[in-house]
């Protein structure tokens, strides 16, 4: 009977294990699994963005921090002690260590201190002999070589906040950076590489015992820009005259942004690291903007920089011939509203070359409203307005070109035709960012959709320049209407009386023709139309009228386009020209001289890379 | 005394009979056990002799020669003896509560210097020692009154209640049980039992007052062993993983992630089973349980061929013992019962366990040699 009893217990232990070990093995064999394997991440390395020519514009640059392992420094506060002795720890760092290493498993490393000196990690590794359980642990921080120079166009990496994780559990690991403006956003999925893993086994306290297998990370991709470190060093270097400008150099055969800039910057660097308050509050409440980038997303009214594009939409739709001439009195009536021309005594009778030139308001509003808003906001949008323009970073804003539907749709109320009239010399309620300026300069003098681009995809330039233009399509503007415009905008800098014939380039062969602009920041009062202006420096900063240029060159065979808008810059009743056009101007002739064609032996010509054939217009020689 | 005398006696072998009548078989079944248990020890240690394999290698083979001797004595000195044994090691449990030092929460050790000495495990055998001569001296009409019950009741009641105090769960359950399986062999009548059953049944409230919180949570734990993964049921359910994950044939030999990876608790001594079957799987655990099985069966063949009563009782108390000490032990970590701290015998690692175990098998090979001397109510040899 007892022998039969044990028997029975006997064979119910010989059931259970069964049960355990064969019935229910697998579901224990993944908990056991799960007990010991630790998938960890590792971070591939952020690729390099390059310029052009393949300069560094970001890189990662070694960083060391200053670790402790508590199991192995034996008595913590006595290697504080020696450790406060070589560099200095604060108080309030020194109770964090403390505390973190209360927390944390003896064998986790805890950081003294992040980001240290090259000064201070030599002073440590001399004594590290001398001090178990400390260590040097290196890791990798964004940097860029420029500083301040690009930061709007190469952007910047910063901590992974809540919303833009996605599942992806690199996105998770305390350190992970990614882009989160400019390039460094654009191009994050190429930058980024793809993490390794690493399976290690731990015990049960989570001390790592051995690696059971590594996939290594894929280091992410460079990305080469459109960029040219020396022009964009340049043109911020040209733009810090002023307290807050915009400007764009594009190459206007390829699209490429040579350089971008908007001006204040800030430094790209301290967003890896983490922004301090004090910091965070200066760059954000600074009237001038330093984290928007206005070349893309800064909207100005484009003041007379747009009479380019009232031109070519007259010329195209014949309500406007070379020979046509109007009479500018100093105003325009229409109704009861008065539209004056910039000049009180008004240009007498002119034609359109001579309009431009001289930038005549009467002539454009005429033009204006002989030809109608729709077709005018037709040809606006056909050079580059009233959307975005297609820049490969996020942030550009689309402007305004009005028309009947925006006013019915804004306001409830018809179109009238003093909103032509003011849109005829770029200003009621047209926007434009001076990128699209920029761009609508580069379609004029190539004929074609040019479409801007920062990245290239095609890699770094090779020696004496691209050889194969990029495709864009034909804007379907003939080319007799474009050499019409563009010798007006000849005329504008290179001849006795245009606005800004002070800023031509003398240079032999690095002539520049262009447009400048005004746009009001406030109404011009009765009382002022009177009794004359302000002067300038009787009106507060932010009321003064921006300052706008855009200018091509080389005249005769058009390469390079710049457009800048100087905010508040406007000297009272002036010219663009006076702060903006001398910008556009150093940095066209500045990147003539580097053109690489020109730097290379036997390299192609500017003119002979120029995609389009149309007769040079009629330029008089620069100076002349 | 002339027990060692020359003259011709059938019953009374001499020395080299004795030795040609030790059970070998159940020496190679006991060596066979405890080998395996010394593989596994090897393996706790990530593959090392250190700290545990070497020591229970030297315990098993000294403790080894004790069982010889055990087994070659005179039966009747042992059945004299047994009072005294029971005396001796009841002082000793009485000492550990006098000046026992604290480890692993419960006072069980008595530093003898070279052992640590848990006089609670050696009471199981020595219980079964002196119940074996008690019972042997009543005759049947006697073990029918129940005044001749309240000794044997108080020879299991006293050390029970001292060992339980300790506090020891599991030791004083094999006292209580192994008591009263003796009781039933010798003839106690089945409604004392069904008694005792009703009083424990009403004292059970009362029992568990006097609980330690720890062992009311090894209750609560095993009732619902997920209710706190983490918390007390945490080595309940590391237990199940590795027995689970051990499957059929086991993740091999030193391969246990479980035990290398100090997921186990305690994987040298109550849970050594757990790193067994993780190691050696179902195939493994099962096999352990059939030398056990094997063993006992050894140990039941051995006393119920003794021509003497306290031969009889003995060997089936020292048989039954083991038994009860394998199927807690083990029904303990596969989560069939709650945890109560018993090791597996000739297995886990402990110098006290596996001098009791052996000195244990030791009097059942007694019993065996001896099974043909006859012993009067006295205890002295009648001739047969």
């Amino acid at each position: 009977m007892l022998g039969a009893g044990q028997a029975m217990l006997f064979a119910a232990l010989a059931e259970r294990m069964y049960q355990l070990q064969i019935l229910e093995s697998g579901r224990y064999l993944v908990l056991a699994d799960e007990n010991r394997i630790n998938l960890q991440l590792l971070a591939p390395q952020r690729g390099r963005i390059l310029d052009r020519f393949g300069a560094e514009l970001a890189d990662n640059h070694q960083n060391y921090r200053l670790v402790v392992i508590a199991e192995q420094a034996g008595e913590i506060t006595a290697t504080l002690d020696a450790l406060a002795g070589l560099i200095e720890i604060g108080e309030g760092d020194r109770r964090r260590v403390l505390r973190d290493i209360r927390r944390k498993h003896p064998f986790v490393p805890v950081v003294i201190r992040g980001n240290m000196s090259w000064d201070e990690m030599a002073r440590i590794e001399v004594a590290i002999p001398e001090l178990p359980g400390v260590a040097i642990e290196q890791g990798l921080t964004r940097f860029y070589p420029l500083g301040e120079t690009a930061a709007h166009a190469i952007g910047y990496v910063a901590a992974v906040s809540e919303p833009e994780l996605n599942g992806d559990p690199l996105l998770e690991l305390p350190d992970f950076r990614i882009g989160k403006s400019g390039i460094e956003k654009s191009q994050d999925a190429e930058l980024r590489g793809s993490a390794g893993t690493s399976q290690v086994e731990v015990n049960a306290f989570g001390r790592v015992v051995r690696e059971l297998a590594r996939v290594p990370d894929k280091p992410g991709k460079d990305v080469v820009s459109c960029l040219d470190a020396v022009m964009q060093e340049f043109l911020v270097r040209r733009c810090a005259t002023e307290e807050s400008v915009a400007s764009v150099l594009l190459d206007a055969v390829t699209g490429d942004v040579l350089a971008l800039v908007s001006s204040p910057s800030f430094d790209p660097a301290p967003f890896a690291i983490g922004l301090t308050p004090a910091v965070w509050q200066k760059l954000s409440t600074d009237p001038r903007n330093p984290l928007t980038n206005k070349a893309i997303a800064g909207v100005y009214p484009p003041g007379s920089t747009f009479k380019p594009v009232v031109a070519t939409a007259a010329l195209t739709a014949g309500v406007l011939t070379p020979d046509t001439s109007i009479a500018c009195p100093g105003y325009l009536e229409l109704g009861d509203t008065t539209f004056h021309c910039w000049r009180k005594g008004g240009h007498g009778s002119l034609r359109l070359r001579d309009a431009i030139k001289k930038s005549c308001d009467v002539f454009f509003y005429e033009t204006a409203r002989r030809l109608g808003i729709d077709r005018l906001a037709a040809m606006a949008r056909r050079l580059g307005f009233g959307g975005v323009t297609g820049l490969d970073i996020s942030g550009e804003r689309p402007g305004l070109i009005p028309s009947r539907e925006w006013r019915l749709a804004t306001s409830g109320t018809a179109w009238s035709q003093g909103e032509t009239v003011i849109a005829g010399i770029g200003q009621g309620s047209v926007l434009a960012t001076p990128l699209q300026i920029a761009i609508m300069t580069a379609r004029l003098v190539t004929g074609r959709a040019v479409v801007p681009r920062l990245v290239r995809s095609d890699g770094v330039l090779p020696p004496g320049g691209d050889r194969i233009p990029p495709g864009f399509p034909a804007l379907g503007v003939s080319p007799e209407v474009l050499a019409l415009v563009l010798d007006g905008m000849n005329a504008v800098v290179n001849e006795q009386g245009g606005t800004a014939y002070a800023e031509r380039i003398t240079d032999p062969g690095l002539a520049m023709g262009g447009k400048s602009g005004t746009s009001q920041v406030r109404a011009i009062t009765e009382y002022e139309h009177e009794h004359g202006l302000r002067k300038i420096g009787q009106i507060p900063w932010k009321e003064r009228d921006h300052a706008l240029f855009v200018g091509f060159a080389p005249v005769g065979a058009p390469r390079y386009v710049c457009a800048t808008v100087v905010e508040h810059g406007g000297v009272g009743g002036g010219h663009g020209s006076e702060v903006a056009g001398p910008i556009c101007r150093d940095v066209l002739r500045e990147v003539q001289r580097r053109d690489p064609a020109r730097r290379v032996p036997g390299g192609d010509t500017v003119a002979q890379l120029h995609p389009l054939d149309w007769s040079p217009p009629r330029a008089s020689p620069p100076g002349g | 005394m002339t027990s060692f005398s020359a003259d011709v006696d059938r019953s009374e072998p001499r020395l080299w009979q004795s030795i040609r009548g030790i059970s070998w078989g159940l020496i190679l079944l006991i060596c066979a056990a405890a080998s395996f248990g010394i593989a596994v020890l090897y393996s706790a240690a990530d593959g090392s002799m250190e700290p545990w394999a070497a020591k229970q290698t030297i315990r098993f083979a000294s403790t080894l020669i004790l069982m010889m001797c055990a087994a070659l004595v005179d039966i009747r000195h042992w059945f004299r003896a047994a009072y005294w044994v029971y005396a001796i090691v009841l002082a000793l449990v009485v000492a550990v509560d006098l000046r026992g030092f604290v480890g692993m929460g419960a006072q069980r050790w008595i530093d003898l210097g070279l052992i640590q000495l848990q006089p609670s495990e050696l009471m199981n055998v020595a219980v079964v020692l002196a119940l074996a001569r008690y019972f042997h001296s009543l005759s049947s009409e006697e073990i029918a009154r129940i005044r001749y019950l309240i000794l044997p009741v108080l020879t299991v009641g006293v050390p029970a209640a001292l060992v339980l105090k300790q506090p020891d769960l599991g030791t004083a359950v094999i006292l209580l049980m192994s008591g009263a399986v003796l009781y039933f062999i010798a003839g106690v009548r089945l409604r004392y039992f069904a008694l005792t059953a009703a009083a424990a049944a009403a004292a059970l409230p009362g029992v568990w007052h006097f609980l330690r919180d720890y062992q009311k949570n090894r209750i609560y734990t095993f009732l619902d062993p997920d209710a706190d993964p983490l918390g007390a049921g945490y080595h309940i359910l590391q237990s199940k993983i590795a027995l689970g994950s051990g499957g059929l044939f086991g993740r091999g030999f030193l391969q246990g992630s479980q035990s290398h990876l100090s997921f186990l608790p305690e994987k040298q001594t109550d849970f050594i089973f757990t790193t067994l079957a993780e190691e050696f799987g179902l195939v493994g655990g099962l096999g352990l349980l059939a030398l056990y099985s094997m063993i006992i069966v050894y140990g039941f063949a051995i006393a119920l061929r003794s021509r003497n009563h306290f031969g009889r009782l003995l060997g089936l108390g020292i048989a039954t013992n083991s038994f009860l000490s394998v199927f807690i032990n083990t029904a303990m970590v596969m989560g069939l019962i709650p945890v109560v701290g018993v090791p597996l015998p000739l297995i886990s690692y402990g110098g006290t366990a596996m001098l009791a175990v052996m000195f244990g098998f030791g009097l059942l090979l007694n019993v065996g040699v001896h099974r043909d001397t006859r012993l009067d109510r006295s205890g002295e040899r009648r001739l047969g």
